[in-house]
Order: structure tokens, then C-alpha cells, then sequence
């Protein structure tokens, strides 16, 4: 059900889908965990089929990876499986273009964001079957 | 060349369309690392830029909190368990299996229908 006057462009979450949020985060965290990366290729589509719009579910998303991504960086560098001075050289850029790109969510469709979404995880899953 | 990867991952990182995606791609093909060593210098860059991301998507109010708590409870465990497998068991088939999901997902994502312009809900009505 959807919460009443909510548009098209900006709908959100039900509230009574606790169960459902939990094995969204579950199998986000094991293919984190599995792949070192990865969990946010399956959060996007199932909060959209949640109900969520395409806009809220990408910037929940991140929302939803960021804690486990730490998880995961602390546990590989506790297993010292991780360099970790040379993912310096690309934060001051990463950084700028965070800003850009949060800023830029806001004005991008719902459609094209979609769209080029399906494009870069078409490319990744081709990229990974060619290995 | 770094901080120009760097702008690009980033900007993709924000929108949740997979930074990872552009900074291992550059990594393994140009800077010619291997793929693990790849994935957890992405990890890496990831943070501080999903901290910054985060903080303008929550003043946008583009977050949805109320699925936070339980995923990422929840979340939390199932990285633990992920990682825990991946140090005994071998990831490479599923690596592809994976990949077989996330190609169909991306023809579905690619090829949706395009939505309706923006309208009023009606009241209770069942999407």
C-alpha cells in the first residue's frame, strides 16, 4: 500500500516490512562478504520492488552498503588482504565527484537513472563471465 | 589520471550506480593490478565517499530510513558469515552465477518500461 498523495516520483517504503528489509540486508551483507563488493547490485532492484523510486532507492542503497562495506574493509585488512595507501591517490578526486553526483540524484529521471543502472551491471556481469 | 578516475568513480558512487564498477576496471586493466587487490582498494576509496554522498542524499531527504535499522542489522551479520565463507570455500563458480543473476537484472533495469508521468496516488489504492 502505497502512503496516500505520494507521487510516482518519490514514493517510499511501506512501514510494515521489517522481515523484508532484513533479508534484503542479509543477502546484501553475504555477497559483500563473499565478493568483497557486489551487495548493492541486489539492494537497488529489491528496494524498488519494495516500492521505493528509482532516486530513493539508489541513495538508500548506498545508505544500506556503507556500514557493511566498513565491515568488510576492517575484516580483510585484519586478514591482510588489503593495501590500503594506494586507495588514497583517488579520494580528493572521488570526493568532488561524490558531490557532483549526490547533487546531480536529485535532477536526474527516474527512468534514466535505470536505464544507465542496467548498462553498468549488464557490463560488470559480462566482465566477470569473461574472466 | 587518479584524480580524474577518482571524479568519475565518485560521481558514480553517489548516484548508487557502483563506483566500484569504473575504479576496478581502471585498476586491473590500466594500472595493472590484480582483482583482489582492486576490489579492496575500491573498498577503500568507497568510504569517505559514500560519508560525503550520504550526508548530501540526507539533506535532499532522499533516504529512506525506515528500511536502514533492519537491513543493516541484518546486513551486518550476513557480511560477517559472507566473509567467513570466502576464506574456505571457492567463490569462483559462484562469482558466475552471480553474474548470470546480475546480467538479467541489468536487461530488466535497461529495458523497463518507462513510467508514467508523476501523478497524485489515489488514497489506499494498491500498487
Amino acid at each position: 500500500m502505497q502512503d496516500a498523495g505520494q507521487t510516482l516520483e518519490t514514493r517510499s517504503a511501506p512501514k510494515n516490512s521489517k522481515w523484508k528489509y532484513m533479508l534484503l540486508g542479509l543477502a546484501a551483507g553475504i555477497l559483500n562478504g563473499l565478493f568483497g563488493a557486489g551487495g548493492g547490485v541486489i539492494v537497488v532492484p529489491l528496494l524498488e520492488k519494495f516500492g521505493l523510486d528509482a532516486k530513493r532507492a539508489h541513495a538508500t542503497s548506498i545508505a544500506v552498503i556503507f556500514p557493511l562495506s566498513l565491515l568488510s574493509a576492517a575484516l580483510y585488512l585484519w586478514r591482510g588482504d588489503l593495501q590500503f595507501t594506494e586507495a588514497f591517490g583517488y579520494i580528493p578526486g572521488g570526493l568532488i565527484g561524490a558531490a557532483g553526483g549526490a547533487l546531480l540524484l536529485k535532477k536526474i529521471s527516474n527512468d534514466w537513472l535505470r536505464r544507465i543502472f542496467g548498462a553498468i551491471i549488464i557490463l560488470s556481469a559480462v566482465r566477470i563471465l569473461l574472466r | 589520471m587518479q584524480f580524474l578516475i577518482g571524479i568519475l568513480a565518485g560521481l558514480t558512487a553517489a548516484l548508487g550506480l557502483g563506483g566500484g564498477f569504473i575504479l576496478v576496471i581502471y585498476l586491473t586493466t590500466i594500472a595493472g593490478m590484480d582483482q583482489l587487490q582492486s576490489q579492496g582498494i575500491n573498498l577503500l576509496f568507497f568510504l569517505p565517499i559514500a560519508i560525503l554522498a550520504l550526508f548530501i542524499h540526507a539533506k535532499n531527504k532522499m533516504l529512506d530510513w525506515k528500511v536502514l535499522l533492519p537491513a543493516v542489522l541484518a546486513g551486518v551479520f550476513g557480511a560477517g558469515a559472507g566473509f567467513f565463507l570466502s576464506g574456505w570455500m571457492e567463490t569462483q563458480w559462484l562469482s558466475k552465477c552471480f553474474a548470470g543473476f546480475i546480467f538479467l537484472v541489468g536487461c530488466k533495469e535497461l529495458f523497463h518500461r518507462k513510467q508514467k508521468q508523476p501523478r497524485q496516488a489515489d488514497p489506499g489504492q494498491k500498487t
